[in-house]
């Protein structure tokens, strides 16, 4: 059904050249074909099968005194490609963009575009032909879950989750020569069992590449076993309790951490990352050596790997519209326990006299010893055993202090074993903190952050054990 | 410069065959065998300014259209959109919703029934606002952008200044199997500018950001209607300084008056969402969450002490959910959800509605684009003020002996069954003897919902009434955004806990 995006960038970039002839310029075609599928109270409640694509065009105009940048981005149907009424939306967009750029004045994120010969051509990894379609997904991917999971629901349970698949394909082109067409599939099956009879509720997520290689049966005997932890309740006050975070729970701390990292801010003393006269970069946190690093060829986890290239229509502290076809690289954010990289756009990095670092589409924290989770609560003489964490947000900037919830199961364990279920917290923790505290950290695997998923899921974690993790007061939610 | 004043649906959206489009995709699902069908086309256009100390970072404007499918087959849902507006993609669309209804009809152990509604048959519907933000030229905004930006930057202790103004226009044509067609066009825009202050030497930062609320207005909230921009930016360099100047806050119970721009917050987080039907039936339960305010409790449930009166309305004038027709097709209204205490309403949509036992929906049904489906969405759930007595905000303070007056609203966090919540605020005005004796700093406030509205002890009059709101209220899987708006008096709550972030006590 859809048009190459191919054809689009071209066309959209000769039209910006004969436009603005001096003027830098962007084209980038997104397309996403994506199925979902969502179900509580064991029934399927909705779905659907979806394509969407916008085309977005990045002016970058010489102006008295440097370049400003403007951006226009448009829905794409296939009739945008052709004929005459497709040319008139991509002029108009064009000369909005040119426009834009004219009024915001000179940028300070201002930089030449990125030439192929810096390594964005085409021919690296994960690149494929210029000219091919788009990849689509359909509702057939389901066919495993929908007879696994309608095969799983039982009368004495309650049973809720969320699967989708989705595949996104990128053109883009630039005034500089860059073309690169990258296609990423991507999906996940999350899963929330509840026990009428005791209340307990259990949350498990996979992501996959193809959500088809999930094992929805195994994830629903997996979570079944923690259900009957949920028979003894305990209740506890609020206090500091040593905690095991499982791999969810640390992603969805180490994202928080990793979104806060941006030079500029730091350089400026406006974030947890200055400190007195500069930044932290070079503060050993902990006596852990943890590595909290981001790598588009992702060593050990070849699902997490992305494509290495810098697409992006906007800027801000950590990225720029100037570095649109950039190759990205492996980035060290926190190296062996020590704060290593900020983000920073190619000119701030010059500013700064700092290395271009792009925000890393994944995180992969690394350094613990060999132990599984289940090895570190038989390692636990008496803590707190968490699942998940919740509604999380930044309550001080200046420490990075963070509140949440646990969610879906916090359990005592005592002498190695797991006592009962105990009651949820409300936290109030930094993540900057964490790492400066914590005593043990497991194995590393994938893992689904379940707070931030829906805008970041490329994650491995290992477990870590919190000596005094601060839980401020009680949630008699469930 | 600006153009007149416009309060019909643009041209440009009226021109796409909506007819065509909706006969397409309509006569396709009956075909297949759906008793209902709906067709929505749905564009957003998002023009982004952002500046960081007088500069601009962000230029931007962002399209976005297409047309979505929805089709009730044997009880069971089937959805489906794409982004070609024509109508064989229409035909297609349909095809592939009732495909997907069947493909996964195993999995429907429930059948869906929907309210009966009365038929809209050619309505149209446009918010209200003066100036249409896409009639403004970007320079005249950056212009009056980068001038309060460098006015604040002179000024004695501000740092960094960061400015911004998303503006959105939102247009939807819906037509369903029934008769109803439905064109709609509202506008809305969400300006904010924080100032900041470092200190270099100990290493510390603070920040004041304006309660200027995002509303459904035009480019004329930019410029003194609604909103009283001079002077709420010429007091917010001091308001800084005496925030950074201000001692710890000492952690403990404490009498709050709260105002509108820190309220709406809670009443959005512990009463708009905990009243969502959907939610309270489990729909969320493995996402956003559920409600312990359970159906069970409808007419019985102590949510608050008897002042509290709460309601839903998608009716309220510049309300971020205010529109003339929801996305099932059904009429604004305005409906009770907590009166004197007491929880007796829920929010629901045609599809809840019989459900709950009702013979109509209320109107909450809201899709945030073309891709997604619509769903149970928050209507502007408000505070009402006293209908009596006109009390304004220094009489609440008169009432507190030794307290904080809170003022504009930044973090928050509350479980997945809306009991225990955390907020902190923008100001928090020590009270001493009925009076405001300066700032404290570090101030979080904790409770559980029904704790903090049983300590609600008075509200303020009319005259302190304001609605607060935001762009990005999140639900569902894949995630959606809604704009809500919620009305609110000035408040006074007696011995709320509140904790120092400083010290983590």
């Amino acid at each position: 059904m859809s048009a190459p995006g191919s054809a689009l960038v071209e066309r959209a970039l000769t039209i910006a050249a004969r436009r603005a002839p001096d003027a830098g310029a962007v084209a980038l075609v997104r397309e996403v074909s994506e199925a979902v599928v969502r179900w509580a109270n064991s029934t399927m409640t909705t779905n659907g099968q979806t394509v969407e694509r916008r085309l977005s065009v990045i002016m970058l105009v010489p102006l008295e005194g440097g370049t400003g940048a403007g951006v226009a981005t448009v829905p794409a149907p296939t009739a945008l490609a052709a004929g005459p009424e497709g040319d008139a939306v991509l002029e108009e967009a064009v000369a909005g963009a040119v426009q834009a750029a004219r009024r915001a004045g000179p940028a300070r994120d201002a930089a030449p575009l990125p030439a192929p010969e810096d390594g964005a051509g085409a021919g690296s990894s994960g690149t494929a032909a210029w000219d091919d379609g788009a990849g689509e997904t359909s509702m057939a991917v389901f066919a495993r879950l929908a007879e696994e999971l309608g095969a799983s629901f039982r009368p004495d349970e309650a049973s809720f989750g969320f699967a989708e698949h989705h595949v996104t394909t990128s053109w883009l082109g630039t005034s500089a020569g860059v073309r690169r067409r990258w296609v990423e599939p991507g999906g996940s099956v999350e899963l929330n069992l509840k026990d009428p009879a005791t209340g307990t509720s259990v949350w498990g997520g996979e992501g996959a590449l193809d959500v088809a290689d999930v094992d929805v049966a195994a994830l629903v005997e997996r979570l079944r076993d923690r259900l009957p932890w949920g028979r003894r309740r305990i209740a506890l006050p609020a206090g500091r309790y040593e905690t095991l975070l499982p791999p969810s729970a640390v992603s969805d701390l180490m994202i928080y951490l990793a979104w806060s990292m941006g030079g500029r801010p730091a350089q400026e003393g406006r974030s947890a990352f200055s400190r007195a006269g500069g930044t932290r970069v070079g503060e050993r946190l902990g006596p852990l050596p943890l590595t909290l690093a981001g790598d588009p060829a992702a060593p050990g986890f070849p699902d997490l790997a992305y494509t290495p290239v810098l697409a992006t229509t906007y800027s801000g502290d950590e990225v720029s519209v100037f570095d649109n076809g950039a190759t990205t690289g492996r980035v060290e954010w926190v190296r062996e326990g020590t704060v290593a990289t900020l983000a920073y756009p190619r000119a701030a990095a010059a500013e700064y006299d700092a290395p271009f670092a792009a925000p890393t589409d994944n995180l992969v924290l690394t350094g613990g010893e060999d132990a599984t989770l289940e090895e570190m609560v038989a390692s636990t003489e008496r803590g707190l055993l968490l699942t998940c964490l919740w509604y999380i947000r930044e309550v001080d900037p200046t420490t990075l202090l963070l509140t949440g919830l646990t969610r879906d199961g916090v359990y005592l364990v005592e002498n190695g074993e797991i006592a009962g279920e105990v009651n949820n917290f409300r936290f109030n923790e930094s993540p900057l903190d964490l790492l400066r505290r914590v005593t043990e950290a497991g194995t590393t695997e994938r893992t689904l952050p379940r707070e931030w998923k829906d805008w970041f899921t490329r994650a491995a974690m290992p477990p870590l054990r919190v000596p005094d993790y601060h839980m401020t007061s009680v949630s008699p939610g469930r | 410069m600006t153009s007149p004043v416009t309060r019909a649906v643009d041209q440009d959206f009226l021109a796409l065959p909506r007819a065509a489009l909706a006969d397409a995709a309509l006569d396709a699902a009956r075909r297949g065998g759906a008793q209902h069908a709906d067709l929505r086309v749905h564009r957003l256009r998002t023009q982004h300014l952002e500046l960081r100390d007088g500069r601009v970072v962000v230029a931007a404007d962002q399209e976005t259209m297409g047309l979505a499918v929805r089709v009730l087959r044997d009880g069971v849902w089937g959805f489906a959109a794409h982004v070609d507006l024509t109508p064989d993609t229409a035909a297609a669309t349909a095809r592939r919703a009732v495909e997907v209804s069947g493909t996964l009809a195993a999995l429907a152990t429930e059948r869906v029934v929907l309210a009966d509604e009365p038929v809209h048959p050619d309505a149209t519907w446009v918010s209200p606002y003066d100036l249409d933000p896409w009639r403004v030229d970007v320079a005249d905004k950056i212009a009056l952008l980068t001038e309060r930006s460098t006015a604040l930057l002179a000024a004695p202790g501000v740092d960094h200044v960061a400015a911004s103004c998303v503006q959105v226009k939102e247009q939807t044509f819906y037509a369903d199997t029934a008769g109803t067609r439905t064109t709609q066009q509202r506008v809305r825009i969400d300006p904010d500018v924080t100032i900041t202050t470092v200190d270099r030497a100990g290493g510390g930062f603070e920040t004041l950001r304006t309660l200027a609320p995002p509303v459904g207005r035009g480019w004329e909230y930019l410029t003194g209607t609604g909103w009283d921009w001079d002077a709420e930016l010429a007091e917010l360099p001091e308001l800084l300084a005496e925030k950074v100047r201000a001692p710890s806050v000492e952690a403990g119970p404490t009498d709050l008056v709260i105002d509108p721009t820190n309220l709406w917050l809670v009443i959005h987080e512990s009463i708009g969402h905990a009243t969502e039907y959907d939610r309270a039936i489990g729909y969320e339960a493995a996402y956003a969450g559920t409600s312990f305010a359970t159906p069970d409790q409808l007419g019985a449930l102590r949510y608050g002490s008897d002042v509290l009166t709460v309601t839903g309305d998608r009716t309220v004038p510049h309300g971020l959910a205010s529109v003339g027709y929801d996305d099932d097709g059904v009429a604004a209204q305005e409906f009770d959800l907590v009166r004197d205490g007491v929880l007796v309403g829920y929010q629901v949509d045609r599809s809840f509605a019989p459900r709950l036992g009702l013979g109509r929906s209320n109107g909450c049904a809201y899709a945030d684009s073309a891709e997604h489906v619509p769903l149970q969405r928050m209507a502007n759930v408000s505070l009402r003020a006293d209908p009596d007595t006109d009390r304004p905000t220094a009489a609440l303070i008169d009432g507190v002996e030794d307290g904080i007056y809170i003022v504009g609203d930044r973090s928050w966090s509350i479980d997945m069954q809306r009991y225990n919540f955390q907020f902190t605020g923008q100001r928090f005005h020590r009270i001493r003897g009925g009076e405001l004796v300066g700032q404290v700093r570090d101030v979080a406030y904790q409770a559980t919902t029904t704790d903090f509205w049983g300590s609600l002890e008075a509200v303020g009059g009319r005259s302190t009434w304001r609605l607060g709101g935001a762009f990005n209220c999140g639900k569902a899987q894949p995630g959606q955004v809604a704009p809500v708006s919620h009305g609110c008096p000035s408040a006074l709550f007696r011995q709320v806990t509140v904790l120092n972030t400083g010290s983590g006590s």
